[in-house]
């Protein structure tokens, strides 16, 4: 086999993989805390990525930058998702639970379809052709700037878990819900902000794609999918399996390209995850399975 | 309970008569509520009765649909034969999952995520499988008769529809009945009670995936021979197994009629936002209607309609019990 | 030969050792009771005896058998039945509803399961509950109804995990009273008890555990004079202050 068709494709999976890292960040954020799978995750994804192709044919900003502001539009959505739906089902039977998530998901998903229309657009930067060459190893440069990117944000999270107040009782939280409870913290709170910040994780993810693909209602679905992957690859609730997860994952992917069509590659992703399921549920790193 | 059946022997005889008075039109949005009911009852032995939660029975319904028609168009067999054929493949399939899923003591999500994720690797090997017409999808010929299942009209699919759900019915009231019945619904209550009192849960888990995915098939037959287009995205994405649980869970979870009911609700309801709000240019919003009342179900009905209607019939049900 | 028989079962969690090198027998008949505080070990103990956990090591032999490795439903066929310390009804279910389910267990029939149940729910007490929804019972009520449940499996041996706890001097005495009367038609009974008054009602015989080690057997007023046993609930000090 060709070394370096190996080495190219590692590259660009690996690179891509920093963006699946971010997505699954703000899904296992909001597991690990609430034991809620957040269906509409992949539906929150195109919301960052349209209002930052929105932005761009406004004002010409770049999605680059105005990740802020997908990250922020975000924030809020989960913060209103979290206190109008989510706190309510917290008690709820896990099917009840799922249900409504995905209701939620439908709401969101169409709802961008409503306000955006049907049909994909491909926005054109600057930047979208240009390539770096790494030696034989020609690399995207767009794929590289979101790759970094991405991973300047979750060190952003990892930040304000470790230093902030709220950060701090969020973590607590995801280790002991009760014990949380009893030192007194306004939980109501926490949990929504929890929902916010990975939402605002997939909502910033969601502008360092638009460079890289076509935006459309429905980009986020195969998303949502892999994301669930990487999750359960690196153990739910596990911030830093979400990372290493998502590195793997999109590694995985990339390299079966070499023995299944690329449209199949998502098959591989979830070969993972049953493998993963069967064997080791709760992930690669521990996490609280 | 007297009351109950005449009430529905009498639904039973107008449904008979119905297309008597109603349009083409009318009898195949009448179709498509008894397809979904049927669907959903399908579904909701394994969900709504035992437990487990599915969101990949359109791999069931795909497998189905697939199998009698590859077996009607390649070597002549009448899907009224090809559908068990799929029935019992879909239900292999199934018992593979359960298999899987139940031996290594997968629950809650764990357990969706495990459906989903066979659900979308069964949808996109199907895109990639020349015989199934790949990305093209597969057409299904039109050769109208009896044997072929094939018609012109909507009418013989209405009483086929019917038959469909008459048939679901059955077999979820025997299930009710029986000593199956019983312990599924108390292993979707709690599983360590039920397995402490002598309940084995893996097995009883298997007999309702089998079930509940060898049903589904059978729809999936009858869906082929009623669109005669059969296509990956159409028929095995994760959205056609919402499709699928919609109903049961707006109508009453774990209950016979509830598939039922959530069907003569929701059915119509999403036909008309379908052929209204796209002439509008507002395609989608019969899924953010749907999504909201997923939610709404979730939050204010948490037992369904039926739970709902039957807490008013109640009253009157008693009274007549005492006369 | 006793009706159950434990030999040096062990079980870890991690590092931890949950029971340790624990051997009793239990005779048919008799009413044996398991003491020790929080953690001793006592619902893992119950737990691997009847087959929701698999010791590490050692054996459980029941009515000639050798039990590990069993399921629990497997187990429950076999006539060992156990309760759990935090109930756990079919919510959605009545009460009748509820122990069909385990009358199943035996009855070939629903309709002979039904009455089999319908006896034994007026066995309990629950008579007036009959048709009552499981979610709509008081704790008290909810604790016969899962007694309701192990006896209608037509169990040999009976394991309790706590029944008394939570309930009212009174339901403690009809309790007694009751489990006495199972007792007398031949169910022999291994309970896990906090309540002493309940305990000393009815068993003749106590093993004590602590960090899930056996630290003591015998009868029950001589097992509460034993110094490791005071020691064990109060503390070493205390037990020296004593001695």
């Amino acid at each position: 086999m060709d070394l370096n068709l190996i080495l190219q494709l590692t590259t660009s999976g690996f690179l891509l993989g920093g963006v699946y890292s971010l997505i699954a960040l703000g899904l296992s954020l909001i597991f690990g805390v609430m034991k809620i799978i957040n269906f509409a995750h992949g539906a929150m994804l195109v919301w960052g990525m349209y209002i930052a192709f929105t932005l761009m044919n406004w004002t010409g900003i770049d999605p680059f930058f105005s990740f802020a502001v997908s990250a922020a539009c975000l924030f809020v959505l989960g913060y209103i998702v979290q206190r109008t739906v989510v706190n309510r089902i917290m008690t709820f039977h896990e099917s009840m639970q799922v249900i409504a998530m995905v209701g939620v998901m439908m709401v969101l998903e169409n709802m961008a379809q409503l306000i955006w229309g049907p049909d994909p657009h491909s926005p054109h930067t600057k930047y979208s052709l240009s390539t770096i060459w790494l030696g034989s190893i020609m690399i995207d440069t767009p794929r590289l700037l979101a790759f970094l990117l991405a991973f300047l944000i979750a060190a952003a999270v990892f930040v304000f878990l470790k230093y902030t107040d709220i950060g701090k009782s969020i973590r607590a939280s995801a280790d002991n819900r009760t014990g949380a409870l009893i030192v007194g913290t306004n939980v109501n709170r926490v949990y929504a902000v929890c929902f916010g910040v990975g939402a605002a994780c997939v909502g910033a993810a969601g502008s360092l794609l638009v460079p890289l693909m076509p935006v459309s209602p429905h980009t986020g679905f195969p998303f949502k999918l892999t994301s669930f992957a990487i999750v359960i690859l690196g153990g739910m609730g596990s911030l830093p399996g979400a990372m290493v997860g998502g590195l793997m994952i999109g590694v995985a992917e990339s390299l079966g390209t070499v023995f299944i069509p690329s449209s199949l590659k998502q098959v591989i992703s979830f070969g993972i995850m049953v493998l993963i399921l069967l064997l080791r549920p709760k992930g690669l790193f521990g996490g609280k399975g | 309970m007297k009351i109950i059946y005449s009430f529905l022997s009498i639904l039973l005889l107008i449904l008979l008569l119905l297309p008597n008075f109603v349009s083409d039109y009318i009898l195949g949005i009448f179709v498509l509520i008894f397809f979904y009911a049927y669907m959903g009852q399908s579904w909701n032995v394994l969900t709504g009765y035992a437990g487990p939660i599915s969101l990949g029975h359109s791999l069931y319904l795909g497998i189905g649909a697939y199998i009698s028609t590859k077996l009607a168009m390649d070597l002549g067999l009448t899907p009224w034969i090809g559908m068990w054929i799929g029935g019992l493949g879909a239900a292999l399939v199934g018992l593979a999952i359960g298999f899987l899923g139940f031996r290594f003591g997968l629950k809650g999500v764990y357990f969706v995520l495990l459906t989903i994720a066979f659900g979308e690797i069964g949808r996109l090997t199907v895109l990639h499988l020349k015989p199934l017409g790949h990305m093209m999808g597969l057409f299904v010929d039109f050769k109208p008769g009896l044997a072929n299942f094939h018609f012109r009209g909507n009418l013989p699919y209405y009483y086929i529809a019917l038959g469909f759900v008459v048939f679901s019915l059955i077999v979820v009231r025997a299930l009710e009945v029986s000593k199956w019945g019983r312990y599924f619904v108390a292993l979707r209550e709690d599983e360590d009670a039920a397995e402490s009192l002598g309940v084995n849960v893996f097995k009883y888990k298997m007999i309702a995936i089998g079930i509940s995915s060898f049903m589904t098939a059978l729809g999936g037959t009858f869906y082929a021979n009623y669109i005669f287009y059969l296509h990956p995205t159409s028929v095995m994405s994760m959205w056609v197994s919402i499709e699928i649980i919609m109903r049961p869970i707006i109508g009453g979870l774990g209950t016979p009629f509830g598939p039922l009911i959530g069907s003569l609700l929701l059915t119509p309801l999403s036909e008309i936002a379908r052929s209204y709000f796209t002439k509008a240019g507002l395609e989608g919003i019969h899924i953010v209607i749907y999504g909201l009342l997923l939610i709404a179900a979730v939050l204010f009905f948490p037992g369904g309609i039926f739970a709902f209607i039957k807490k008013i019939l109640k009253p009157i049900l008693r009274e007549s019990k005492q006369m | 030969m006793p009706l159950l028989e434990l030999k040096e079962v062990n079980k870890n969690f991690g590092g931890l050792k949950a029971v340790s090198q624990v051997s009793f027998e239990l005779n048919g008949g008799e009413i044996l009771g398991i003491i020790g505080p929080n953690g001793a070990g006592k619902t893992t103990l119950f737990n691997v005896i009847t087959g929701f956990l698999k010791p590490d090591s050692g054996e459980v032999w029941f009515n000639g058998e050798k039990t590990v490795g069993l399921k629990p439903h497997q187990v429950c066929k076999k006539g060992m039945v156990r309760t759990f310390q935090l109930v756990k009804p079919f919510i959605e279910l009545t009460v009748l509803e509820n122990v069909v389910v385990a009358a199943l267990n035996r009855a070939k029939t629903i309709k002979e399961a039904r009455e089999k149940a319908l006896r034994t729910i007026e066995l309990v007490g629950l008579k007036e509950k009959t048709n009552t929804l499981s979610s709509g019972l008081t704790l008290g009520h909810r604790k016969r109804l899962e007694l309701a449940r192990t006896l209608a499996t037509e169990p040999k041996l009976l394991l309790l995990d706590e029944v008394m706890a939570g309930l009212t001097p009174t339901e403690v005495d009809e309790l007694i009273r009751l489990l006495k009367e199972v007792n007398h038609r031949g169910v022999t009974i291994l309970l896990i008890e906090h309540v002493m008054r309940g305990l000393m009602a009815l068993s003749r015989r106590v093993v004590v555990l602590n960090y899930g080690q056996k630290i003591a057997e015998g009868v029950p007023g001589e097992v509460v004079k034993n110094r490791q046993v005071i020691e064990a609930y109060l503390g070493e000090e205390f037990a020296g202050a004593q001695g």
